[in-house]
């Protein structure tokens, strides 16, 4: 245990490391979302073919892969680049590989979940919004978007607690995040059970506490809502997000 | 890039294809072991439900990554561990592969028959009590066949998830397909072919189970089909692309 202390501040900046990993590719993936989906409900024929293809891909790729391909493959394709332009090596960093890599893979899914909730907005509301000449910002602002997000949030906040435990792997390629760290401390005072329990105890506290924030704004996104409808039930599916199905 | 790289080493990459389907099939299949009595236990409310309930909120909740490393570098910390007759499998990285996928699917689908039994119509119990029928027979002639035909679509979305989730074997020296792909590139010194590769066998097995739960769904899910669907199936004119609306 007295080992455990001693590499205590070491495991908690690689638990913030592994924290901003997560919000970082959460970002990318929930930008990257928000541009499929628009494409593929206000896109034309060739917008809607990009958008498939990106789901489908991006659906079909295991993420350690699609890391070790950002980070080595990237490397070498930059300085493949760069060598011809004459620029010197330049090493990319396993972090933002590694947000590049799941915030594309995530992206993918949160796609199909910003579009089936926008979709699942009745048609009447937006119709309503136009009758009572509200302005298009107003009508996305006031009307429709406060109803797609309530439909969004539970897709949302599964792909979100996968996307969490997906950081892990990303250890594979050095980063020091909580894993990679607690592996190096492990190997080093030959505990490693001791540390990988930490690891999982860390991971699970990070759920617990992603699980109250998602039921707090899920509340508040259906204030108003009668209690039996809101919410829409989406988190009794295994907690893992929907795979290539629909594209296939 | 040198795609026929790969083609030269196809053996490799089809044997990793083998380890990479038999690891994911057998966890799923042990998992369904392990999943079935504990969502069982629950749907009877049990007393002792609060264990699958645990177990599932546990291997939910933490990365496969990290479980796979507990078990396969924590275990061997311990002397007891490597004196027992569990070493024999436990020194081995496949059968660690193994159990912490398998334990990682049971958790997952615990939840997918805990959902599917608890969405159960009341009246098929209702129906097999007014017959008669023992716990027992409800159980086996009643409840399963009707919740696993209601649980296929999320268990097709659990087979690819597992997939996907399994390359986190190749991270403990086990040649999968991923395994392939990175013992090709680090032979070749190089940085594109052997992801790649991989990349393109598992979206190709992918789109395979996609494909394989679609045709098991249009089978035993035809009564959900919607009717204009079923009138085309009936008339065998309907091609490739069916379901996708019957999602329970």
């Amino acid at each position: 245990m007295s080992k455990l202390l001693e590499y205590l501040p070491l495991l908690m900046g690689g638990a913030l490391t592994t924290v901003a990993l997560a919000v970082c590719s959460a970002l990318l993936a929930t930008t990257l979302g928000l541009l499929g989906a628009w494409g593929k409900v206000a896109g034309n024929a060739l917008g809607r073919g990009a958008v498939r293809v990106y789901t489908t891909l991006g659906r079909g790729i295991p993420d350690l892969v699609l890391i070790l391909l950002v980070y080595f493959g990237g490397q070498r394709l930059i300085n493949d680049v760069g060598e011809g332009l004459g620029l010197p090596f330049i090493e990319i960093s396993k972090f933002w590989a590694g947000v590049a890599a799941i915030g594309v893979l995530y992206g993918a899914y949160l796609t199909e979940t910003f579009r089936g909730a926008w979709i699942a907005v009745p048609r009447g509301q937006s119709e309503a919004a136009r009758a009572l000449g509200m302005p298009l910002r107003g009508e996305f602002l006031r009307v429709t978007g406060p109803q797609a997000l309530r439909h969004a949030l539970p897709g949302y906040g599964n792909v979100w607690l996968v996307l969490v435990k997906s950081t892990a792997v990303v250890s594979v390629i050095g980063l020091d995040d909580l894993v990679g760290l607690a592996d190096k401390a492990g190997k080093s005072t030959r505990e490693p059970f001791l540390f990988f329990v930490v690891v999982l105890l860390v991971y699970l506290a990070i759920t617990a506490v992603s699980d109250k924030l998602l039921a707090w704004a899920e509340r508040w996104a259906n204030t108003g809502q009668d209690a039996g409808r809101g919410g829409g039930g989406g988190r009794d599916d295994g907690g893992k997000p929907r795979a290539a199905e629909a594209t296939a | 890039m040198d795609l026929t790289l790969p083609l030269r080493h196809w053996e490799m990459f089809l044997h990793g294809v083998w380890v990479s389907v038999t690891l994911t099939l057998l966890s799923v299949v042990v998992g369904f072991a392990l999943a079935l009595p504990g969502a069982l236990a629950q749907q009877r409310r049990s007393r002792l439900a609060f264990l699958p309930r645990g177990y599932a909120y546990f291997f939910r909740g933490t990365p496969l990554l990290a479980q796979t490393f507990l078990i396969y570098y924590g275990l061997g910390q311990f002397e007891f561990v490597r004196e027992s007759w569990a070493w024999v499998f436990l020194k081995e990285a496949w059968w660690c592969a193994l159990i912490a996928f398998s334990l990682n699917s049971g958790a997952y689908q615990t939840e997918i028959l805990r959902g599917a039994f608890a969405m159960t119509p009341k009246g098929e119990l209702e129906g097999a009590k007014a017959l008669g029928m023992s716990e027992r027979q409800t159980t086996w002639l009643v409840l399963l066949p009707s919740s696993l035909r209601r649980a296929m679509p999320q268990y097709g979305n659990e087979v690819v998830f597992q997939l996907h989730s399994s390359v986190v074997a190749s991270v403990i020296t086990i040649q999968d397909i991923l395994g392939a792909g990175r013992t090709l590139n680090a032979r070749y010194y190089v940085a594109y072919e052997g992801f790649v590769t991989a990349a393109i066998l598992y979206m190709a097995l992918t789109f395979l189970l996609v494909g394989a739960f679609r045709l098991l769904e249009r089978r035993y899910l035809r009564h959900l089909l919607p009717p204009e669907e079923l009138k085309k199936l009936q008339k065998g004119a309907l091609g490739g692309a069916a379901f996708g609306s019957a999602r329970v």
